[in-house]
């Protein structure tokens, strides 16, 4: 498939009523922020009243590296938080 | 003529025949996402369906149900308007006929929510937020097939062009609107769907259609070939069992 | 849309699956284990810390180091469990056009929508692994990447629609709730909600069929009939024997997996005998008998010879499915053009 076809990524953040804080609820592909959106809804809210969501870009999410907490923290912060190296699926592999 | 209930189930039969266009988009979407989207615009007017189908068969008086109206009418029965029972199409036709029906239904919903029938107020408040959700759901697809690639432009322009002609019955009134207490007059909701369509068309860089060939026949039983198909598949399972529960 | 005027009484055996469900969404956190600190690790001290991690219980998050293996094992397990979600709508949604009344039209159409859904989520697991969803629906149209192999068999009649919830749902979450307990946390997390949905789906299975076995004759013929041919399917969706297993072995060490595919066909088993009485049909295995030495029901096995060929791409349906999932896509591709389009004109492109 072209490149030109593929959406990219959101993370999806939902607050389910007052006085409590967003919570990440998981990801999807969208072409742009309105319809990242109004998928989001769709998919995590089922288009729940009073409900707050936001969508991030999933390259514009910081992330701070694993295994480090308080004082330790490496001020090089990564730019993703998904697993570094991309993985490719072999071709020609079965079963994978 | 019991004109309030030849009104309630015209609305019922647009819904349950839109949902039923819809549902054909199950597995074949666009995107997954997209299936999630249309799956659940055609909850929403499965459920309108049934709510106008069972106040309908109230209104009547005879003891027919949702199932009783949805599966044992003949086609000439059916109330809906064509604009809702063409197929699908490509994905631009389905937006398409989804822009028009869907800000029909929104506005006509919007009136109904005021009604002085407590079932019907009930029924179109719930389905005045459905249906504004859809038009949002329409209007977004609109502009980025019409502002989008050349192909998706082309098809786009084709698709409002030909739905256009069907949008012209939503505001024909006849002797149904005009006899139903309960009625909203379909030519009052003609301005401000007109400027609502103009606004999603010019942001899509999609001219407005000349109004001209405008058919009708659905309000009154006279429907396309493809209706035929449509109820046979709907009805097929159902008549074959009669009597029976599901 | 949820409904809850079930005619049929609660399955046998449901409640206390969901109950686990509920049990494991509080377990699996962090008990404060040390991290490893600052600098370089060798792999053997990576290696240790991730084994620990997984010993205790605890999760394993994106961003923490993991064994190639078992970051391969996920992907496979995960990529499979969404692609069977996605090509799972086909078999049922051949029947929303048809539903024979409104409610079930509703019901069945809620229920695919669900799927789509869980692949959704189930996507979204796999990409915290660091694969494209683009490149996972590549290796699915190709047939590198396989699904559950009942979704290879044909729905003829609306039973069926119904014979299928009810068993393969039923052991979807036999199979399921202990992936509630998976080592990767984005997976166990997804999990627990796809578990909470999919009873729902079981229960409407049950219903469908409760109705169909006590309706007229020729409505409980079509339940029995459709019963028949999808106990076979049903019983193959755990996989081969685990000796035969290849991935098995690995899978429970990491964790990635809890139970070897024979207990859990066996749990199945043992859940459908009793629900079957309450359906009022039979299930078709003459060997079907409770052992009381053994405190289960004995059976016969699935024909583990008919579930390679389906897995290997010769079942009724494999390039029917496959096919309709590649033509979906690429009809689509100049919609999702057209979006991408649209996001560069408007300046909103991010990349």
């Amino acid at each position: 498939m072209s490149e030109t076809s593929e959406w990219p990524l959101w993370e999806v953040f939902v607050r389910a009523k007052r006085g409590l804080g967003h919570l990440h609820a998981g990801s999807l592909h969208a072409a742009d922020s309105r319809m990242a959106l109004h998928h989001a809804r769709d998919l995590y809210t089922r288009r729940g009243e009073g409900v707050s969501i936001w969508v991030v870009p999933a390259a514009a999410v910081a992330a701070s590296s694993p295994d480090e907490r308080d004082a330790f923290f490496d001020p090089a912060a990564d730019k993703v938080y998904r697993h570094p190296a991309f993985f490719q699926l072999p071709k020609g592999a079965e079963h994978l | 003529m019991n004109a309030d209930h030849h009104y309630v189930l015209r609305l019922g039969d647009d819904a349950l025949i839109a949902a039923q266009r819809l549902i054909q988009w199950c597995t074949r979407a666009p995107a997954l996402e997209e299936d999630v989207a249309l799956a659940n615009i055609a909850l929403d007017q499965l459920g309108q369906a049934r709510a106008l189908l069972t106040m309908a068969g109230e209104l009547e008086g005879r003891g027919r149900d949702e199932d009783a109206l949805a599966y044992e009418r003949a086609e000439s029965e059916f109330g809906n308007v064509l604009l809702v029972e063409l197929a699908n199409g490509d994905f631009a036709f389905s937006v398409a006929k989804m822009l028009f029906f869907g800000a029909y239904q929104n506005l006509l919903y919007q009136e109904l929510s005021a009604s002085a029938e407590p079932t019907l107020a009930g029924i179109a408040a719930k389905a005045v937020k459905e249906t504004a959700y859809h038009v949002e759901h329409a209007a977004l697809w609109t502009v980025r097939l019409g502002d989008g690639t050349e192909e998706s432009h082309r098809r786009m322009r084709s698709a409002v062009d030909e739905v256009w002609p069907y949008t012209h019955e939503l505001f024909t009134g006849d002797e149904v609107t005009e006899a139903a207490s309960i009625a909203v007059r379909p030519e009052s909701l003609r301005p401000a769907w007109s400027e609502l369509v103009d606004e999603v068309l010019t942001d899509a860089t999609l001219r407005r259609p000349e109004d001209g060939w405008a058919p009708t026949g659905g309000r009154t039983g006279a429907h396309t070939e493809d209706f035929g198909y449509l109820i046979g598949e709907l009805q097929v399972l159902h008549r074959a069992h009669p009597g029976a529960r599901w | 849309m949820r409904h809850n005027g079930y005619s049929a009484p609660e399955p046998p055996g449901a409640a206390e699956l969901l109950a686990e469900v509920e049990a494991t969404a509080k377990d699996g956190l962090d008990r404060g284990r040390a991290p490893l600190g600052p600098g370089e690790h060798t792999e053997d001290e990576l290696l240790a810390h991730f084994e620990a991690v997984v010993a205790a219980d605890e999760k394993i998050e994106p961003r923490d180091w993991m064994p190639d293996a078992y970051r391969r094992s996920l992907v496979r397990q995960l990529s499979q469990h969404a692609h069977s979600e996605v090509v799972g709508m086909q078999p049922e949604g051949n029947w929303l056009t048809r539903a024979p009344s409104l409610k079930r039209k509703a019901i069945l159409l809620a229920k695919v929508q669900d799927e789509a859904g869980h692949g959704l989520y189930l996507y979204s697991a796999v990409e915290t692994l660091g694969v494209d969803r683009e490149s996972l629906f590549q290796a699915l149209h190709e047939g590198r990447q396989k699904y559950l192999s009942f979704i290879n068999y044909p729905t003829p009649t609306w039973a069926d629609a119904g014979a299928l919830a009810w068993l393969t749902d039923g052991a979807a979450i036999v199979n399921q709730v202990p992936l509630c307990r998976s080592s990767y946390g984005p997976y166990a997390r997804a999990m627990v909600r796809v578990c909470k949905e999919e009873s729902f789906h079981h229960r409407q299975g049950f219903d469908a069929l409760h109705v169909l076995s006590r309706g007229t004759k020729a409505q409980k013929r079509m339940a029995q009939d459709a019963v028949n041919r999808w106990w076979g399917p049903a019983l193959a969706m755990f996989g081969p024997p685990h000796e035969q297993s290849t991935h098995s072995e690995q899978s429970m060490r990491w964790r990635i997996k809890r139970y070897t595919n024979d207990e859990l066909r066996q749990r199945f088993v043992d859940i459908c005998v009793p629900q079957a009485e309450v359906l009022g049909l039979t299930l078709p295995d003459p060997a079907l008998a409770w052992n009381g030495e053994r405190g289960h029901y004995d059976f016969t096995p699935p024909d583990f010879d008919e579930l390679r060929r389906v897995v290997a791409g010769d079942g009724p349906c494999n390039r029917q499915r496959v096919g309709n999932r590649r033509r979906a896509h690429e009809e689509g591709a100049w919609v999702r053009e057209a979006a991408v389009a649209h996001a560069a004109k408007r300046r909103e492109g991010v990349r």
